[in-house]
């Protein structure tokens, strides 16, 4: 059942994506930044919260997810360290996923070749 | 050929831009998209099956995931479940790490420092920028809602 749900919810997220993708002259990468920065905001009033205890993966897995924790993770911080902790907390929550990025990625471009577009 | 007014350009270009075929790029990105998430179900079900707490498992999902994106991406795959999926394949987080090694990947003979290191940034810079810049003002604003920090 928390796979059907995880499945629905991310797939619906993905579907809102492809409207605004097919609908607009947006990129893919305004896409990425509009889910963010939406995933932040709902994150700070409260309102991702129940599509992530609904859905699990499907509300964590797309990029709005890594928006919900960023400010999930600033909050927290302020709460605990104040001013100081609003400025950890985001980084912290977060730093498995981007240091992650950061050294796979780098590994993959560096041993693997572009591959020429059909 | 006649000349055209700009009005008439634009007119003249987006009736000979192909229209997307709509529903069948939503089928897809919800189907795409919706397998990379239960994907992502089973890695953290199989991490807390092993006794990791919450926060670890969170973390532990992003990082398989981060690496399984970027080596889908590395090995071509990834840029093919993107063209079926659009936004299906982009949105979530294994498309993050996507945009961080197909630039990297396609400047390479730019250089280790220009080329690679500062290429992967095209995408993800922004999203660190915009990201990690609104979570402090979420921060910091929750201090000045509630009252003193």
């Amino acid at each position: 059942m928390e796979y059907l749900k995880a499945f629905i919810v991310g797939g619906l997220l993905c579907v809102i994506g492809q409207i605004i993708l097919d609908t607009t002259k947006l990129t893919p990468a305004h896409i990425l930044l509009i889910f963010l920065i939406s995933g932040v905001v709902l994150g700070a009033i409260g309102w991702y919260e129940p599509l992530i205890k609904f859905g699990e993966a499907g509300a964590t897995v797309p990029i709005s997810g890594f928006g919900y924790t960023l400010s999930k993770g600033a909050i927290d911080g302020a709460k605990s360290n104040g001013v100081i902790g609003a400025f950890m907390g985001g980084l912290k929550s977060t730093a498995g996923g981007i240091a992650a990025a950061i050294l796979f990625g780098y590994i993959m471009a560096i041993v693997s070749e572009p591959k020429t577009k059909s | 050929m006649e000349k055209m007014s700009n009005k008439e350009y634009q007119k003249y270009i987006e009736e000979r831009i192909p229209k997307p075929t709509y529903a069948k790029n939503m089928i897809f990105a919800f189907i795409v998209g919706g397998s990379i998430c239960v994907f992502g179900q089973i890695i953290g079900n199989i991490l807390s099956r092993y006794g990791l707490d919450k926060e670890k498992v969170a973390s532990g999902t992003s990082i398989l995931l981060v690496l399984t994106g970027a080596f889908l991406t590395g090995i071509g795959v990834y840029d093919k479940i993107g063209k079926v999926g659009g936004a299906g394949a982009a949105i979530p987080i294994t498309g993050f790490a996507n945009s961080l090694v197909s630039p990297a990947m396609e400047f390479k003979r730019e250089g280790f420092i220009f080329g690679v290191a500062s290429k992967m940034f095209n995408i993800a810079g922004p999203v660190l920028v915009y990201g990690v810049g609104s979570s402090v003002v979420v921060g910091i604003l929750y201090i000045v809602l509630a009252g003193g920090g």
